[in-house]
């Protein structure tokens, strides 16, 4: 789960990290009352969950409360890489003297936690990665957890001034702290300020949480925004099945990631586009099958679907009596291509031929037939 | 003959007693594994399906001399369950379970690894998290790798996925082609076993003669097994990658396969085989003819041309093979073609461009 910047930093002063004071809005009435409350100048932030929100209008400073009103009424309006802007972070604003990023995230190969530090701050890291990578330091942290001694040793050759290392040692363990008990797989820094008082401060906060650890984490229901959540993948959710909406419009129902990956792919590949993945999972019943064609033929264009099932441990006979309990139920408007091999297949046959249905065995059918029915509709 | 697993290995099946440890110990006995014990806590003393049940592993192996452990059980109690097996002293760990927090896989990826550089045996080894396990044609299987699929053969097959390897299995065993030993080492951002892990093993098998990998976005495992490969591996191998049409930082169903920051992309990847001589299938269906050729033209130039040569003086004293296949009548000929059916289906399966 990717964290909103203002829920990032409920999880920041959790720890104890220094985050400037701020609240929340979604109107501009809101706004104005918080600017009112924090005085000041303030800044307002948009809150859509992709990077570059200031090159687009989404970060304004505000004097004082009515200005707040006018640039939170603007930034509200805004629409960024597609996403509409729902809410402003209203802050506290800081002087700025010097900007460095900091970060702690997951190394999969070495299977460490690893911290990132620049003194290029302030801008996407990713084109500091592509056009400086000499100014990030990368440092793993050792198995048995990070030390201050050794937060200071790194942070030394860039803050020189002794008040500001220890700042930034402390913040450098408190995000420590909030990535390893917080669970999770980024907490980023971007900026790291430093105040022209020589106050260490973070700016901004990027969060993204490790799903798998959920159960332990009762706190997190709070952050789940129901906003961000189509009504696609909440059901997705809800039931326990694994969807991303693309572009496309032939939809499939696979089971297995991988499988799933691989017929999006061969849809490509035979001149068609895949609308959606969808994992099914190991299940078979009909409520699953029943919320896939919903979810799919819901949320996109769709023209023609297409069941990807591998009958490995997943019996290729519940499958095929799912299918047919749930567009007796609900029927389906647009042609549906099945494709079915492995276990049981030949039972699974004949309950679809029972029912008006057939099955293609070998993938590369199944896909070019789905294609082809694709067509047919649009003509 | 295989790799990890073989007739030797005597399995415990950690959470025996629950739905998905019951129904795939009874597919495992039902292919040969010798499953020996269970664990559940609480239940020791009972049986299932025949398979003795144990409190705890260290009990289990004490009575039964178990050395490779598999476990189903849930994701909250899978690293302690990881944990218990390497204290046990077992030599292989399968987790098979999905969803462990990643910060807990960490934990006992590290434990293992530490016994493992202390026993110095290359023991314990992890396999997975989030993973369907492996299977060794005929001898033995570890998992939920559903067994008909396979036949015993030289290719050795490694991914990250579940029903995408059935999928390849089975177009290879269409095609002829039969395992040495399937692993799936799963689609967790951590696990135990890597691409690398999998390709020296297969190295080192004298009955692998081919391998398969199939990868998927996500990470950078694929690219070090490329650099691995160019280094180390002389057998032939083909790669595929699933998520081409993935779109960048959206999480596709397994937890590791997510492109971010930019990388972990297929092209990424499907370049980084390539640039080492790796042939890459484009769509599953290619994998099984590419391995063919593949290993048509395995061996290295130095030993082809010596073998070429001897050829040559061979042919130099009896009559020109073709002149002599002209001379036999055409039914025998098409009966000298039924008795060597493997043959026939990997030449098919590559186009007619394998083994000439």
């Amino acid at each position: 789960m990717n964290l909103h910047e203002y829920q990032a930093k409920e999880l920041f002063a959790r720890y104890g990290l220094p985050v400037l004071p701020g609240q929340v809005a979604q109107t501009p009435e809101e706004a104005r009352d918080i600017a009112a409350a924090l005085g000041g100048t303030v800044v307002i932030k948009a809150q859509v969950l992709v990077g570059g929100r200031g090159k687009a209008g989404g970060v304004k400073l505000a004097h004082g409360p009515d200005e707040a009103y006018d640039r939170a009424r603007d930034i509200l309006a805004l629409t960024i890489k597609g996403l509409p802007v729902r809410k402003v972070l209203v802050a506290r604003a800081a002087e700025i003297a010097r900007e460095l990023y900091l970060a702690i995230l997951l190394d999969r190969s070495r299977k460490l936690p690893l911290i990132m530090l620049s003194a290029a701050g302030g801008v996407d890291i990713e084109e500091v990665a592509r056009t400086a990578p000499h100014r990030i330091v990368r440092r793993h942290i050792p198995l048995e957890g990070l030390r201050p001694y050794q937060a200071r040793a790194l942070l030394k050759p860039l803050f020189r001034e002794g008040s500001q290392l220890t700042q930034a040692a402390d913040i450098l363990m408190k995000l420590w702290r909030a990535y390893s008990e917080g669970d999770c797989s980024l907490a980023e820094i971007n900026p790291l300020a430093v105040t022209p008082e020589g106050k260490v401060l973070a700016l901004d906060a990027k969060v993204i949480l490790d799903d798998n650890a959920d159960v332990r984490h009762r706190e997190w229901e709070i952050w789940r925004d129901p906003d961000e959540e189509t009504l696609g993948q909440r059901v997705a959710r809800e039931k326990g099945l694994s969807y991303v909406k693309l572009d496309g419009d032939i939809g499939c129902v696979v089971n297995g990631a991988g499988l799933a990956m691989a017929t999006m792919d061969l849809i490509k590949h035979y001149g068609g586009e895949p609308a959606n993945f969808l994992d099914i999972g190991g299940s078979s019943n009909p409520e699953k099958v029943t919320a896939a064609l919903r979810i799919i033929t819901g949320e996109s264009r769709v023209r023609a679907i297409l069941f990807n099932i591998f009958g490995g441990i997943t019996r290729c006979d519940d499958v095929a009596n799912g299918i047919v309990q749930s567009l007796k139920q609900s029927p389906l408007p647009i042609p549906l291509v099945i494709r079915l091999t492995g276990t049981n297949e030949e039972q699974a046959r004949k309950i679809l031929s029972e029912n008006g249905l057939s099955a293609t065995t070998s993938m590369d059918e199944g896909v070019r037939a789905v294609i082809a029915k694709a067509q047919e509709v649009t003509a | 003959m295989s790799i990890f697993i073989d007739k030797s290995t005597r399995l415990v099946v950690q959470g025996i007693t629950g739905r998905d440890g019951a129904f795939h110990t009874g597919q495992m006995v039902a292919y040969g594994t010798k499953v020996v014990a269970g664990v559940t806590p609480g239940k020791g003393g009972e049986k299932l399906q025949g398979v003795p049940v144990f409190d705890g592993v260290a009990e289990a192996v004490a009575a039964t001399r178990a050395n490779a452990s598999v476990i189903y059980v849930p994701a909250v109690f899978a690293a302690d369950a990881i944990f218990e097996a390497a204290d046990a002293g077992v030599g292989l760990i399968v987790c098979i379970t999905e969803g462990l927090p990643v910060r807990d896989t960490l934990a006992a990826y590290h434990h293992v690894a530490a016994l493992r550089s202390r026993n110095g045996t290359g023991r314990p080894r992890l396999v997975g998290p989030n993973c369907p396990g492996l299977i060794s044609p005929g001898l033995s299987k570890v998992g939920i790798l559903p067994g008909h699929i396979c036949k015993p053969g030289p290719v050795g097959v490694v991914s990250r996925s579940g029903t995408l390897t059935y999928e390849v299995v089975q177009q290879l065993t269409h095609a002829g082609l039969g395992q040495s030993t399937c692993l799936g080492i799963g689609g967790d951002p951590v696990i135990g076993t890597n691409f690398i892990d999998a390709l020296e093993a297969f190295a080192a098998d004298p009955r692998t003669e081919g391998i398969v990998l199939i990868g998927e976005i996500g990470g950078s495992d694929e690219e070090e097994a490329a650099q691995f490969i160019k280094r180390h591996v002389r057998k032939p191998v083909v790669a595929f990658i699933a998520g081409q049409t993935a779109p960048p930082g959206k999480r596709m169903g397994h937890a590791g396969a997510i492109i971010s920051g930019g990388t972990g992309t297929a092209a990424e990847k499907m370049a980084a085989f390539e640039a080492v001589g790796v042939p890459v299938a484009n769509i599953p269906s290619e994998i099984p003819s590419l391995m063919a050729e593949a290993m048509g033209r395995r061996r290295p130039r130095s030993n082809r041309a010596a073998a070429g040569k001897a050829r040559r003086a061979r042919a130099a004293s009896r009559p020109r093979p073709a002149a002599r296949d002209r001379a036999r009548p055409a039914a025998k000929r098409a009966r000298a073609r039924a008795r060597k059916p493997a043959r026939r289906a990997v030449a098919r399966a590559a186009g007619g461009r394998g083994r000439r």
